[in-house]
């Protein structure tokens, strides 16, 4: 993975020190409230419900053993012993002090980490697939590209205080995982007839208050120009999106005012201006990059492994936790394990102290000390030998971290919600805590099938409702909590936002409502057909029948 | 008639607190200082101001209370959770006293 230079190190260290300065100024009274919060949201320091919130950036979700020791410490220390995993790929601490932070912040430096934009009108942390590097679809690993995008865009100087926040994801498969559709920039790496590697562009992709699915501005960019053409995209929308609403001034709306046709050319001139400059990827620092994200010193492995191959004949849990938690790798031999975050009726991404010093030694012990944080809020050990799948999955269980629910309807994505979000309008966890309850047997889970249940307390989205299978939106109505229930809404690379179905639910219908949609799935099923399927083929009509036929 | 106090988070911890009786910020809501016309409500918002000005709490503004048995509880459920903690984490809530008198 990435490792600092001494730019890197010291660009960090000295913002640590900015900070402290910062939290000393304003407990001496120099600095007001409202002078010091933009400097500590720049710093990724919220003031949530019940304490400070510390938003901490793993860049494309990628962490070292070093890294997520340093975690634990942190959650053990300064925290009420565990932290929360999210939809972003970061990590999230609940109940942190103002005058503990720039010891955090060091701390963090220590291990080459930081919480810079994790908040603010920046450029954020670029997010990828969790299976960088080891998919066995991949044509290229995104980390690359995100790791140059990470150098270009932090501190960039005429992109610090842009209309609004802004989001790029990158993905180097086919099967996109990193639900690039709708982010502000989506880039899908493909191959063009000439069979060079380069980047569909997308734009204008995003959910909160106004979902949108992202339009390609550029069916094949060539890898050398991909910082010029950012650049490009991002000085119009800088010129252009709108500062005077708060509602209207990410990208998207922008996009849709102009048209795509006008967005892209006025992108395509402001190109011709800088493209073939400084900004130009040279074929070297390409490779320079590329450089750290080598594969690990993989074994030649010999496939199928007998102990392996016997292991899955015998134990029956294990080969129905393979069946939903291991996912194929690259290399013969290997095999990419996702850790259940979400136990049955657990919260949805958070992990304890211990939890992540256990998973820690277990990525030292059977990986090459590296983990991976997916946007589903759970974990990934991304090189383990399938000989050592059974071993590993009898430690997991003994963690709570091998519940066989990846993909099924038990692997709820949720924002904090009420219980922490100063934001919020209604409680998430809870609702993805009750539903996971209710589909807690196994067999009708792997039965159900693939289904992504997504829940958010308000209409930001954190939760990615949107694009839920399922999805939940939460809201205030007169003072108590309903949902709003979407169906329909996909994040792959067949991305739809889902559509109403009705009129929202009460706190304890919700559950009985998600129930009656699954079985009237399950009644209306054809062979083979997944819950998405079913419903692309008879539309929303047949639910809203059912949710509403007593009403 | 309604009923409302003061909460606030303070500045050092960001802990949700509430303003008491003698200037004092407290943890628990059923110490709070009860006012009970728009006048009282509005001199305990003052103070709290003043104690924003003077770096103890951040953002303080009023929130509608209810108390029945001496029990103060807010009106709107995000203020619950706000003085009781989350509920999906019930270990890290502060249940409030029972006895707690409402100060008026």
């Amino acid at each position: 993975m990435y490792r600092y230079d001494n730019y890197d190190q010291t660009l960090v260290s000295e913002r640590v020190e900015q900070f402290r300065d910062q939290v000393n100024r304003r407990v001496a009274g120099e600095l007001s409230e409202d002078e010091f919060k933009p400097l500590r949201l720049m710093n990724g320091l919220y003031l949530q419900l019940h304490a400070y919130m510390l938003r901490i950036a793993v860049p494309y979700g990628t962490l070292s053993t070093v890294q997520l020791r340093k975690l634990a410490e942190i959650a053990r220390r300064y925290d009420k012993g565990y932290g929360h995993f999210t939809t972003r790929q970061n990590l999230q601490f609940n109940w942190i002090r103002l005058e503990d932070t720039p010891d955090i912040l060091a701390a963090l430096a220590t291990v080459e980490m930081h919480a810079i934009q994790t908040s603010g009108n920046c450029i954020r942390n670029v997010t990828a697939d969790h299976f960088a590097g080891v998919a066995g679809d991949e044509i290229e690993d995104p980390r690359i590209y995100c790791e140059i995008i990470r150098q270009w865009s932090t501190f960039h100087p005429e992109f610090s205080f842009l209309p609004r926040k802004f989001k790029i994801a990158v993905t180097g498969s086919p099967h996109d995982r990193a639900a690039v559709k709708v982010h502000d920039i989506g880039l899908r790496m493909h191959r063009n007839e000439a069979g060079e590697i380069g980047f569909e562009v997308l734009v204008g992709g995003g959910q909160g208050r106004t979902p949108v699915i992202a339009k390609t501005i550029r069916p094949f960019l060539p890898k050398r120009h991909l910082l010029s053409y950012l650049e490009a995209i991002l000085r119009i929308y800088n010129q252009l999106g709108r500062r005077d609403n708060l509602y209207k001034s990410r990208i998207k709306i922008l996009v849709d005012s102009v048209g795509i046709d006008r967005f892209t050319q006025l992108v395509e001139e402001e190109w011709q201006q800088i493209r073939d400059g400084y900004l130009d990827l040279p074929v070297a620092e390409i490779e320079r990059i590329r450089g750290f994200f080598a594969p690990p010193p993989y074994r030649t492995l010999d496939a199928p492994v007998p102990e392996y191959e016997g292991a899955l004949r015998r134990d029956f849990r294990f080969a129905r936790w393979v069946r939903t938690n291991v996912t194929p790798h690259k290399r013969p031999g290997y095999a990419i394990v996702t850790l259940s975050l979400k136990p049955t009726g657990g919260i949805p991404g958070d992990a304890t102290d211990a939890q992540m010093d256990a998973v820690a030694d277990l990525a030292d012990r059977y990986g090459f000390g590296e983990v991976r944080v997916s946007h589903e809020q759970n974990l990934v050990l991304p090189d383990v030998a399938q000989a050592d799948l059974h071993e590993l999955w009898k430690l997991l269980e003994t963690l709570e971290l091998a519940t066989p629910n990846v993909g099924l309807a038990g692997d709820i994505i949720a924002c904090p919600g009420l219980d922490y979000c100063a934001l919020a309008n209604a409680r998430s966890i809870p609702v993805a805590q009750q539903i996971s309850k209710h589909f807690s047997d196994l067999t009708k889970l792997l039965d159900i099938g693939e289904l992504k249940i997504k829940i958010s307390g308000c209409i930001n989205a954190c939760g990615h409702h949107h694009v839920g299978h399922i999805g939940i939106l939460g809201v205030d109505k007169h003072g108590s909590e309903f949902y709003q229930i979407t169906l329909g809404g996909s994040a792959d690379e067949n991305a739809s936002i889902g559509e109403i179905v009705g009129p929202s639910f009460g706190a304890t219908e919700v559950v009985d409502a998600v129930e009656t949609i699954i079985d009237t799935y399950l009644h209306v099923r054809a062979d083979g057909e997944r819950f998405l399927d079913t419903y692309r083929r008879i539309g929303i009509k047949p639910f809203k029948e059912k949710l509403y036929a007593a009403h | 008639m309604t009923l409302q106090v003061v909460t606030a988070n303070r500045l050092g911890d960001g802990r949700v607190v509430f303003l008491a009786d003698g200037y004092r910020w407290v943890e628990e809501i059923g110490l709070a200082h009860v006012g009970d016309t728009d006048e009282a409500a509005k001199a305990l918002l003052a103070i709290a101001e003043k104690a924003a000005a003077d770096r103890i709490v951040v953002a303080p503004y009023l929130i509608g209370v209810s108390a029945e048995d001496d029990r103060i509880m807010p009106t709107r459920y995000r203020e619950v959770l706000r003085a009781l903690g989350p509920s999906s984490h019930p270990e890290f809530g502060r249940p409030p006293s029972a006895t707690a008198a409402v100060h008026r």
